[in-house]
């Protein structure tokens, strides 16, 4: 009896860590690799100044939208955002943030010191719609067409070379 | 500069922490009681070495010296002086390096204060602390340097996040680290007293102050947390079982088991492989906890930069302490015959034990549930409030019946119990209840149960107060206070209320027993923005009490936003909390208006129980 209790408790404790073990390495084979080229669900995202609804239809009208997640609390944004800014100048694009679990005075300070890339700014304010995306870190950003297909998902912070990645695909086609 | 001055020092205290470990063992070689002076006095530099190593880095932060990448990526010069200093830890590395404080400086304090146990049980203890230390140090050292340089060294830096910019959340990650920090040192007794087979009443009394230190801090640390959520985050309540809130709770139960079972242990010596288990499952749960929030798999506020290499390193290490314990337990556990009286204070105490392991369960699947989902069919699901509140709370009103009869209950085997007395109080619960409700509203069935058991507990709990001839305060203090929370929330939880209405200048508008008047818009210059700032009066009918609010509208410059800024008023009876907004081509205001009764006794209620947590620490250390 004794024997099947450790057992137990060893085969428990194994499931949990190689859980967490898999759970660390997960959102780069998931975001990256399965979620390519599928189409984006329906979407309902509320704007961040009004209580107006953003949904698929007004992505179809650019020809490319990158749907950036972020907050003002998340260090790693402030990083990436310079490479927002700059990708803000191209015309083939429209950037749309998803301002998740933040407040909005602070949000706004946010984009007050360091610019405002947002053609378009929603906010996911208990970070439910985000689940939607599959989103589980921000920041993260998705590059989708104007017929809904995600193009590439970005984990962390987008580097320089992350931009010039999405110039090339913008400019392109 | 201080960025040699810095790497030096933390080279020095993992030199000091490999000494200690190897003068730990030779001493463990020789047959005498006598623990070697040396140990004694490197301890004591490594305390010392580290603390230095911390304020090295908390005066990089005071003089804004930009040459180091943390201080640049989290501080700037135009913040106030005491942001600058809580931006110490208000980062990964830095937060790493407190830690670390913490682990030595009890590592310190529990060699010098121990002295009257034997010296193989202390020296045990020393060594795994050490391990401990070590890990971290390396950890700090080759993957989460504080002191990294950067050069050309920038002339400004990128500023901390405005949301951490707070005094609630400067204090909050020191008091949480001493609490679940604290608990490495009885991870390390426990293994310890397995190890040297040093068990029972002595083992009981060497860490019980240690367990009741740690849960103080953690209590108030968790406390600080939620208040700040609650007016910072805008999440509405004082908890709201976010995963991040649940790894900090997740160790305090453990630690409110372990706080109990000890008692056990110290006067009857039964429990002790138990006690054993709680006090490794403390700390295991601690370390699990900052795993999930630092690798970025749990995504909050704490989670500062997603570095795969940190996260893999934290579950290593994890994984290391975790077999290293259950290895230790299977080896040298002997089952015991513990012959245990139904009735009697024991089987109440087993009982509080067997909840707290119900809520630790409960807690720790909602929260992995979703992580095993996601990894194992990519499925994301979100555990919310509904599961929680429906498995909790109804295990909630038997427990606090059990929490007020267990203190009444002698050891060994009790009597009788008074059940007249129980009666009586019963009926007084009742009749509190039945006074609510009849005056003031109704609620659900569940929770009138919730009013009552708590009420059941505060009255019991205050009669014994004036029952036994020895009082515990510290008792009396933190089973009254934790009542009172229960109380406190079903209050707050069934007499909320929210409206939401429109409203133009010099309108006054009657809802239920609240007329609300619109009484004067001003606008406002400020240096980045303009608001409008409403005057909006709201008179209770049933009181004749009148109060003001000013919400505000805030028109940004740039970019050109609005944004709505709440009033809150807080008293000792309630918040009220209240939010404007404009409403396109009209005249007139959406007002979003909320009262929620008795906030503030949920959190004083909490300082409270902590509060009991020290007395019991000081009543502990007198004993001694």
């Amino acid at each position: 009896m004794q024997k099947i209790i450790k057992i137990t408790i060893i085969f428990l404790l194994i499931f949990i860590l190689g859980i967490f073990f898999l759970s660390l390495n997960k959102s780069l084979n998931y975001n990256t690799e399965s979620l390519v080229g599928n189409k984006l669900g329906e979407i309902e995202l509320v704007s961040f100044e009004d209580d107006s609804i953003f949904t698929n239809d007004d992505f179809k009208k650019n020809s490319f939208t990158l749907i950036n997640f972020w907050a003002s609390w998340c260090a790693p944004c402030r990083i990436e955002h310079p490479q927002l800014m700059e990708l803000s100048k191209e015309n083939n694009i429209k950037i749309l943030g998803v301002n998740f679990k933040d407040k909005k005075i602070n949000a706004l300070k946010f984009l007050q010191d360091l610019g405002d890339p947002y053609d378009f700014l929603t906010r996911d304010s208990n970070g439910k719609q985000s689940v939607n995306f599959g989103i589980y870190g921000i920041p993260e950003s998705i590059l989708i067409d104007n017929k809904l297909t995600i193009i590439k998902k970005f984990v962390g912070p987008l580097t320089k070379q992350d931009l010039n990645n999405i110039k090339e695909i913008i400019n392109n086609l | 500069m201080l960025s040699n001055t810095g790497n030096f020092l933390l080279i020095l205290s993992i030199l000091f922490t490999s000494f200690i470990i190897y003068q730990s063992f030779a001493c463990l070689k020789k047959t005498n009681d006598v623990i070697f002076k040396s140990i004694y006095k490197i301890s004591l530099l490594q305390s010392t070495t580290i603390l230095i190593c911390f304020f090295t880095l908390v005066g990089a932060f005071m003089v804004s010296d930009f040459s180091l990448i943390n201080v640049y990526q989290n501080s700037h010069t135009l913040k106030p002086i005491f942001y600058k200093i809580s931006g110490t830890w208000g980062n990964h590395e830095g937060s790493l390096l407190l830690w670390v404080i913490i682990l030595t400086i009890f590592s310190f304090l529990f060699l010098i204060t121990n002295k009257n146990h034997p010296k193989n049980y202390r020296i045990n203890t020393l060594i795994i602390q050490n391990i401990l230390i070590l890990g971290f140090l390396f950890f700090i050292l080759f993957n989460s340097n504080p002191f990294s340089s950067i050069s050309p060294i920038p002339k400004e830096g990128l500023g901390l996040n405005p949301i951490l910019q707070d005094p609630a959340l400067a204090i909050h990650p020191p008091l949480l680290y001493v609490g679940f920090v604290g608990s490495s040192i009885y991870f390390s007794a426990a293994m310890a007293s397995v190890i040297t087979n040093y068990s029972g009443k002595f083992f009981a009394q060497s860490i019980k102050s240690w367990v009741i230190i740690s849960w103080s801090f953690q209590t108030l640390g968790i406390l600080v947390g939620s208040i700040w959520a609650y007016y910072e985050l805008g999440w509405g309540g004082f908890w709201f079982w976010d995963p991040v809130e649940n790894a900090s709770l997740l160790p305090w139960f453990a630690m409110t088991a372990l706080l109990h079972s000890l008692l056990v242990l110290e006067k009857r010596n039964i429990l002790y492989f138990w006690s054993i288990i709680l006090c490794l499952l403390t700390f295991t749960l601690s370390v699990t906890g900052t795993f999930l929030v630092r690798s970025g798999i749990l995504n909050s506020v704490h989670t500062f930069a997603n570095d795969p290499s940190r996260g893999i390193y934290i579950l290593s290490f994890l994984s290391l302490m975790i077999f290293a314990s259950v290895y230790i337990l299977f080896t040298k556990y002997k089952p015991t015959n513990d012959q245990i009286n139904s009735n009697s204070k024991e089987t109440f105490i087993l009982i509080n034990n067997w909840f707290m392991m119900f809520y630790l369960i409960t807690v720790l699947l909602g929260t992995l549930y979703p992580i095993i989902t996601d990894a194992i069919s990519n499925n994301k699901i979100s555990v919310g409030p509904p599961f929680y509140n429906s498995v909790i709370i109804p295990v909630v009103i038997i427990f606090l019946f059990f929490m007020a009869i267990g203190p009444k209950v002698r050891w060994i085997k009790n009597e009788f119990l008074n059940f007249k007395d129980l009666l009586k109080i019963i009926v007084g619960a009742i009749a509190v209840n039945f006074i609510i409700t009849y005056f003031f509203k109704s609620y659900s069935l569940i929770s009138n149960l919730i009013i009552i058991s708590s009420v059941f507990l505060i009255i019991s709990t205050i009669s014994d107060a004036f029952k036994k001839p020895k009082i515990n305060f510290a008792r009396i203090i933190s089973h009254f206070s934790f009542g009172f929370l229960i109380f406190f929330i079903g209050l707050n939880h069934n007499f909320s209320i929210e409206k939401d209405f429109n409203l133009k200048l010099g309108e006054t508008k009657k809802i239920d027993n609240f007329n609300f008047e619109l009484k004067d818009l001003k606008l406002q210059q400020y240096d980045n923005y303009k608001a409008v700032i409403g005057k909006i009066q709201i008179s209770d009918l049933s009181t004749n009490k009148k109060r003001t609010l000013n919400p505000e509208i805030r028109i940004y410059d740039n970019p050109q936003t609005l944004t709505y800024e709440a009033s809150i008023k807080t008293n000792f009876f309630r918040d009220y909390y209240l939010t404007m907004s404009n409403i396109d081509r009209s005249e007139y205001y959406n007002i979003k208006f909320q009262e929620k009764p008795l906030m503030i006794w949920i959190w004083i209620s909490v300082v409270m129980l902590s509060f009991g947590g020290f007395l019991s620490f000081i009543r502990n250390a007198k004993n001694n």
